[in-house]
């Protein structure tokens, strides 16, 4: 399958501090790729680059086919990304927010229509269409912002730690919606600090200090270092 | 409650409403001396409000609690002086330094670091580097290590603390819970509340929460053995629709994600042999079976759906 996201050698620096230390990988299309590491490891700062919203200091990445440094533009009009801190507007309504996503992304009246009905009955959000986003329930905010991020049906989905704080149910509601778009050909690209939700994805990488330090299938990588868990793998390197 | 004789905190009967949402609904338990005590639930059980209630901030409807012999409501003044408090929210001034966030607690509290240094020394030495760095500046995992270290300095007898490790890495979360131990350790009580069901394994007793209601309350040992139900932990080469496939069995109650694994849980005990002659049927390969113990995750899977 066709590589998604193609990433070589990519490094931004801050003044004589190296956020990001040449990082290389590929993700296929239809892929659900964990981007793991501890606070601090650079995963941002990574995500920031691929997305379009900040310019690597070297390196070369293509996202969805364009290039990070000349076709910004472009990748944002393929990609969808949520993140725990910001994607929904919490004083408008989820008719507001989707209405609001759906002209950003340029949709038409008639396929935004559809869209907010397709949302709103495979979230079961019929009756909360109108309540404002700030009162509903964390985790339906989290599925609604998935949906959104999704809106205008792009080719990759980047999640910033979509599922922080989330309780189990949810969680596992959250990934059934993360499977179901990568069966559709989508390419998930996220991050988390819950381990088992690492199991979950069909490869990881593991950044430290700015550098991908492991990467394969989570059997791959248990294997490799010799331990039962994800949570193990990911001990055992932070603390190398 | 053998373990400890001394009772730190009691609560009595607490009901709590806004307008027309039960927040908490008849909430009652006790946390010992020196107990490491976990509120776990979801988004809206209530743990929030109900912190809010045991450290004075807000006035519960009915019911009473006391903590270090305090009542909440009465003797409030006096209580907040004891105790310390991490809310959920960021509850730092971002505008302030690492260092000048710790004075400015010190020092409402008429302390001095110095005066406590020796109870926050261990979790302070990893923020020293960058004492001179604004908070809001700090990643999430050394965020929450200043707030406790802001909780810490006026050597409180009662630590509450909000989802201190949401958000936080997996590494800095294992020295969090380590650093919880040695607080337990001099004697401070400590009530935690936190969405990741493997660090209930690690405080002494739980509760279950949901809806504003207490499901279970008990050791997270306990609370995994009253699963009392045949489980499975079951793997294929199509993990993906594998939950769906198992709930059309006749015998499956439920068919959870956990980590590798898909949890099954049967309405009556059947050979796993005959569960994996199933799956075959409907086309999977590579399949596992494999009895295993409950986890607290399971038990609050089976409690609130």
């Amino acid at each position: 399958m066709a590589a998604s996201i193609k990433v070589n050698g990519l490094t931004k620096t801050f003044g004589d501090f190296t956020a990001v230390n040449a990082i290389s990988f590929e993700v296929k299309q239809g892929e659900v790729f964990g981007f793991l590491g501890a606070n601090g490891a650079g995963k941002t700062t990574a995500i920031k680059m691929l997305i379009g919203l900040s310019r690597p200091s070297s390196g070369d990445a293509r996202v969805a086919g364009f290039d990070v440094y000349s076709q910004t533009e472009s990748i944002k009009k393929h990609i969808g990304y949520m993140s725990q801190k910001f994607s929904l507007y919490n004083d408008l309504s989820p008719r507001q927010n989707i209405r609001f996503y759906g002209g950003v992304y340029g949709l038409s009246k008639g396929e935004i229509r559809s869209r907010m009905s397709e949302i709103s009955s495979s979230l079961g959000l019929k009756k909360h269409m109108d309540k404002v986003v700030g009162d509903l329930p964390l985790g339906w905010k989290q599925r609604l912002a998935f949906a959104v991020a999704g809106i205008h049906e792009p080719d990759i989905i980047f999640l910033d730690e979509p599922t922080g704080g989330v309780d189990p149910v949810t969680r596992r509601q959250f990934w059934d919606m993360i499977y179901d778009a990568a069966n559709r050909g989508v390419t998930v690209f996220v991050t988390t600090h819950y381990m088992d939700e690492a199991e979950y994805c069909d490869r990881i990488s593991i950044m430290v200090d700015g550098e991908i330090k492991a990467m394969g299938t989570p059997g791959k990588l248990k294997e490799d270092f010799g331990v039962d868990s994800i949570d193990k793998v990911f001990l055992k390197l932070a603390r190398m | 409650m053998a373990a400890h004789d001394n009772i730190e905190i009691r609560i009595n009967s607490v009901h709590k409403s806004y307008k027309s949402t039960v927040a908490l609904d008849a909430i009652s338990f006790e946390v010992g001396k020196g107990e490491l005590f976990g509120l776990i639930g979801p988004d809206g059980a209530g743990k929030s409000t109900l912190f809010r209630i045991m450290t004075s901030l807000l006035i519960p409807d009915a019911g009473t609690v006391n903590v270090c012999g305090l009542d909440t409501v009465k003797e409030y003044r006096s209580l907040r002086k004891i105790i310390g408090y991490m809310p959920g929210d960021f509850s730092l001034y971002p505008d302030l330094t690492v260092e000048e966030n710790l004075q400015f607690f010190a020092s409402i509290f008429n302390t001095t670091i110095a005066a406590n240094y020796h109870l926050v020394e261990e979790i302070y030495v990893q923020l020293e580097p960058f004492k001179k760095r604004r908070a809001s500046k700090l990643s999430g995992g050394m965020k929450q290590k200043l707030a406790l270290c802001c909780a810490l300095i006026h050597e409180p007898e009662v630590l509450f603390l909000d989802e201190p490790t949401t958000g936080v890495d997996a590494v800095s979360r294992d020295e969090f819970w380590d650093m919880l131990g040695r607080l337990i350790a001099r004697d401070i009580s400590i009530v935690v509340s936190t969405p990741y069901m493997d660090e209930a394994s690690r405080c002494q007793r739980v509760a279950l929460m949901d809806k504003g209601r207490i499901l279970s309350i008990n050791t997270p040992q306990a609370i995994s053995k009253s699963y009392d139900q045949p489980l499975f932990a079951v793997r294929t080469g199509d993990m993906y629709i594998l939950p769906t496939d198992l709930r059309r069995l006749s015998v499956c109650a439920r068919a959870e994600r956990f980590g590798e694994y898909v949890h099954l849980t049967l309405t009556r005990r059947i050979e796993a042999k005959a569960i994996a002659a199933e799956l075959n049927s409907l086309g999977h390969s590579d399949i596992v079976v494999k009895p295993v113990d409950a986890t607290v995750e399971d038990v609050f899977l089976d409690l609130i759906t």
